[in-house]
C-alpha cells in the first residue's frame, strides 16, 4: 500500500483549560493528551493531517491558551487552528457539528470533560448523536488504522485495557489514561496561525438559568450506628475492623488450602485465562 | 411458630423484682441455670455468684452489669435483632417508576450503586400517599450475597422494588449500542419518571450520557445532592459538580441524572420486593459499529498498587521470596508487601501496603504471612475479599479475612501455583 493512502484526517477538539490552583487559562490537560495521541498517530501513519478545532470567544487569555496546543506541533505538520468565534455563553455543539459535517474528518479526538463552564462531558456524546458516528470513551492508545477500521485500546479502571475495533468515521474521547502531553514550544506557538471564522451564536439559555458557585466541600459521611443501647453503640465505635463471617481452614493439608483459595479466585474472576 | 419469642411482661417484672413472693419460682422456670439471688431463711439475701453472667464467645465468663441480662433472661443475638429490624415494604401499584441502572462491578452492587438506590428511594418515597417504585435494570450476570433466594434479597435490601434482568450475549463487554437499545425499549414500555445512573467510569458515565441524548434530555452530571423544590417542574432541585470539580451548579433535576458516590444514604431500614419484571416486546438488534475484542493482558507489575485489582502481598511469614515472586507472576497479581518485608529489604518501598504506604482498593487481596497490624488493616479497608495464609490462627488478619488458611505459606503457595499451572497446561492440551 502506498504511504499517502495510509494517512487519516484527524480533527482534535481543543478547549481552554483552567489551572486547578491559580485558575488561569491554560491548555486543557485532557485535550493536550488527545493532541499528543494524534501527533503519535501522525508519526506512525505518514500522510495524516491534524486539524485543531475550537469554538469559543477570542480574547488574549484564550488565545495564549490555544497557542499552547500549536506549540506542541513544532517540527510536525501541525500549523494552524480553526477558531469558530462565538461570544461567551454560546452553545458550541451546533457550530462544531456543522463544521465537522462539512470537513468530514475520519477521526475526531476530544478530551472527556472541559475544565470550565458546565464541564459535563456531554459534548462528544452530543456530537456523536448529531453526526450519527460511533463513540468510544476513555481511549488509551490507537493501535492501527486500516481500511477504514481503527483498532483502539480503551482504558478501564484498575489499569486494565480493552481492545476495540471501530468503523471510521468515529469520535473518541480521552481522559487521564492517555499518554502525557509533550511540552509546548513557545516560538512555534507565537508564529502559528489562528484561522478565525466568526459565527452567528446560538445562546445556551438553560446554562444561563443555573446558579453557579465555587465548589463547596462535600460533607463527610458519618458512620451511623443505629442501636438503642449505649453499650452496643460503644462496642461498634471501639471495634476493630472485622470481616465477621470469615471462613477459617485449620488443620488442612496445603493441597486442600490451595483448592479453597483457587475456588475463591475463580469465583471472583481475577485469574488470567 | 416455635421460633417466635413470646414475651410475658408480668413474668419479666416478677423476675426483676426480687421481693416478689414468686420471684424464685419464675427465675427457675426462665433460666436454665440456678437462681442467683434469694431470701435466706433468716431474712438475709443470699447470692450465688456462680449463677450470674454468661459464657462469652471466647469461652470466658462475662458479667454484664448494663441491665441487658437482668432477670437471667438471655437476649437474642444482636445480629438477629438487626436482621429483624428491617421493615418489609411492598408497592403493589406504583404511581410512577424511578429507573436505576447500577454498574454492578464484578456482578455485585457496589457502594456507589447502593447510594444511588438510596437516592432513587428518596425520589420514589417523597409522597407517602402515592409512592413510586424503584426499577433496577441490570445487564448480564450478577452475584448476590449467597445463592438462590438470598440473591434477590440482596437486591431487595438495597431498595429495589422491580428488577428487570436483561441477559443476552450482546450486552457482554463494551456494548453501549446494544445496552442503549435495551434502555430505549424500557423507556418506550415503562416510561420511568426519572432515570438515575452512577457517574462512574465503568459503564454509568458513558451509558448515561448516551441515554440522555437519545431521549433528548440534558442530563445533570456529577449530582451529589438533591432537595425538594416546589417551583421546579420535577419538584426537585439538584446540586452538581462542574468544571473539573471546581463549580457547584444548582439547577432543576432533569429526567436523567448521573450521580456521584455518597449522593444519598443507602437503604438500611426497609426491605423491598425486588419483583422480577420482563419486557413484552423484544429489544431491537442494533447494528454495532464498535466491536469488543476483549481485555488485553497488561503487565500486573506495571499497575499502580492503589488501583490494582488483585494483590498478592507478602509479610514477615514469607521465607521463600523467589517462590513468592513466581506465584505473583503465575497468578497475574500485583505484588504488595507489609512494612516488615519492606524494612527488611525484600520489597521496594513503593510496594508497601498500609497507613504509611499505599491504601489499596483491590477486589481480592491475598495476604501471605501477614499478621495484620492495625496500620496494615487500615490500608486494606476498602478491599472486597481478603484471603489470608498464615501460621497463627489467632492473628488479626485472620479475623479480617473472608477466607483464611492456616499453614506453611510456602507450601500452600507452591500448591496453588502448581494447580493453576496444571489447569492452564490442561487447557492448552485441549486447545
Amino acid at each position: 500500500m502506498q504511504p499517502e493512502h495510509q494517512g487519516v484526517a484527524v480533527t482534535v477538539l481543543v478547549s481552554v483549560g483552567r489551572h486547578p490552583l491559580t485558575g488561569r487559562a491554560r491548555r486543557a490537560d485532557q485535550d493536550a493528551r488527545g493532541l499528543e495521541l494524534a501527533l503519535g498517530l501522525e508519526e506512525r501513519l505518514p500522510g495524516s493531517r491534524i486539524n485543531l478545532l475550537h469554538a469559543g470567544p477570542r480574547c488574549e487569555e484564550s488565545e495564549s491558551a490555544l497557542r499552547g496546543y500549536l506549540g506542541m506541533g513544532a517540527g510536525t505538520g501541525l500549523e494552524h487552528l480553526t477558531l469558530l468565534e462565538q461570544p461567551e455563553g454560546a452553545d458550541a455543539i451546533p457550530a462544531l457539528a456543522e463544521h465537522l459535517a462539512s470537513a468530514t474528518p475520519q477521526l475526531v479526538i476530544t478530551g472527556a470533560r472541559a475544565e470550565r463552564g458546565e464541564g459535563s462531558g456531554l459534548l462528544p456524546y452530543a456530537l456523536a448523536e448529531h453526526l450519527g458516528w460511533p463513540l468510544v470513551n476513555g481511549l488509551a492508545a490507537v493501535e492501527k488504522v486500516e481500511h477504514g477500521v481503527a483498532t483502539l485500546l480503551q482504558a478501564l479502571p484498575r489499569g486494565q485495557r480493552r481492545r476495540l475495533q471501530v468503523r471510521l468515521p468515529a469520535i473518541v474521547s480521552v481522559d487521564g489514561a492517555a499518554p502525557a502531553p509533550r511540552q509546548s514550544a513557545f516560538g512555534p506557538a507565537r508564529r502559528a496561525q489562528l484561522e478565525v471564522t466568526p459565527l452567528a451564536a446560538e445562546r445556551d439559555h438553560e446554562l444561563a438559568e443555573w446558579a453557579m458557585a465555587p465548589a463547596r466541600k462535600r460533607p463527610k459521611r458519618l458512620k451511623i450506628i443505629k442501636s438503642a443501647s449505649a453499650r452496643d453503640r460503644f462496642k461498634a465505635a471501639a471495634a476493630k475492623a472485622e470481616g465477621g463471617s470469615g471462613q477459617v481452614l485449620e488443620g488442612v493439608s496445603s493441597e486442600q488450602g490451595a483448592d479453597a483459595i483457587l475456588k475463591l479466585l475463580r469465583e471472583e474472576g481475577v485469574l488470567p485465562r | 411458630m416455635t421460633k417466635m419469642l413470646r414475651r410475658d411482661p408480668r413474668r419479666e417484672w416478677i423476675a426483676r423484682n426480687r421481693l416478689h413472693p414468686e420471684h424464685a419460682s419464675v427465675l427457675r422456670e426462665q433460666g436454665e441455670g440456678a437462681v442467683s439471688e434469694w431470701l435466706g431463711p433468716s431474712g438475709v439475701i443470699r447470692k450465688n455468684p456462680r449463677a450470674i453472667g454468661f459464657i462469652g464467645p471466647s469461652g470466658i465468663k462475662r458479667i454484664d452489669r448494663s441491665g441487658a441480662q437482668q432477670g437471667g433472661q438471655a437476649t437474642g443475638s444482636s445480629h438477629q435483632a438487626a436482621q429483624d429490624s428491617r421493615r418489609t415494604v411492598t408497592i403493589e401499584a406504583p404511581a410512577f417508576l424511578v429507573a436505576v441502572v447500577p454498574e454492578l462491578t464484578g456482578g455485585r452492587l457496589s457502594g456507589h450503586d447502593k447510594d444511588l438506590l438510596g437516592l432513587a428511594r428518596r425520589l420514589a418515597d417523597a409522597d407517602p400517599e402515592r409512592p413510586g417504585a424503584v426499577l433496577a435494570v441490570i445487564f448480564g450476570q450478577h452475584k448476590g450475597e449467597g445463592g438462590g433466594e438470598l440473591k434477590e434479597q440482596a437486591f431487595g435490601e438495597a431498595g429495589i422494588d422491580r428488577l428487570l434482568h436483561l441477559e443476552d450475549d450482546a450486552y457482554v463487554g463494551f456494548a453501549p449500542e446494544a445496552r442503549l437499545a435495551a434502555l430505549s425499549t424500557v423507556e418506550r414500555e415503562l416510561a420511568p419518571r426519572h432515570w438515575l445512573l452512577p457517574d462512574s467510569p465503568l459503564g454509568g458515565a458513558d451509558l448515561g450520557r448516551r441515554l440522555a441524548l437519545r431521549l433528548g434530555e440534558r442530563p445533570a452530571t456529577g449530582v451529589w445532592q438533591i432537595e425538594s423544590d416546589t417551583e421546579a417542574l420535577s419538584g426537585w432541585r439538584c446540586t452538581a459538580r462542574g468544571a473539573a470539580e471546581s463549580l457547584d451548579i444548582q439547577r432543576q433535576l432533569p429526567r436523567v441524572a448521573l450521580a456521584l458516590a455518597e449522593c444519598a444514604e443507602p437503604v438500611d431500614e426497609t426491605r423491598h420486593a425486588a419483583e422480577p419484571l420482563s419486557l413484552t416486546t423484544a429489544v431491537p438488534r442494533a447494528l454495532s459499529r464498535i466491536e469488543d475484542l476483549g481485555q488485553v493482558a497488561v503487565d500486573p507489575a506495571g499497575v499502580a498498587l492503589a488501583e490494582a485489582e488483585f494483590i498478592l502481598s507478602g509479610g514477615n511469614g514469607v521465607k521463600d521470596w523467589d517462590g513468592f515472586h513466581h506465584a505473583a507472576k503465575v497468578l497475574g497479581a500485583t505484588e504488595g508487601a507489609s512494612r516488615v518485608a519492606v524494612d527488611d529489604g525484600y520489597m521496594a518501598r513503593d510496594r508497601q501496603v498500609g497507613a504509611t504506604g499505599t491504601w489499596v482498593t483491590a477486589r481480592v487481596y491475598l495476604a501471605v504471612g501477614i499478621s495484620g497490624a492495625i496500620q496494615h488493616l487500615q490500608g486494606i479497608q476498602s478491599c472486597d475479599k481478603v484471603v489470608a495464609i498464615n501460621m497463627d490462627p489467632g492473628c488479626d488478619m485472620i479475623k479480617r479475612a473472608d477466607l483464611a488458611v492456616i499453614g506453611e505459606a510456602a507450601e500452600i503457595l507452591a500448591a496453588l501455583v502448581a494447580k493453576v499451572e496444571q489447569q492452564r497446561g490442561g487447557q492448552r492440551d485441549a486447545a
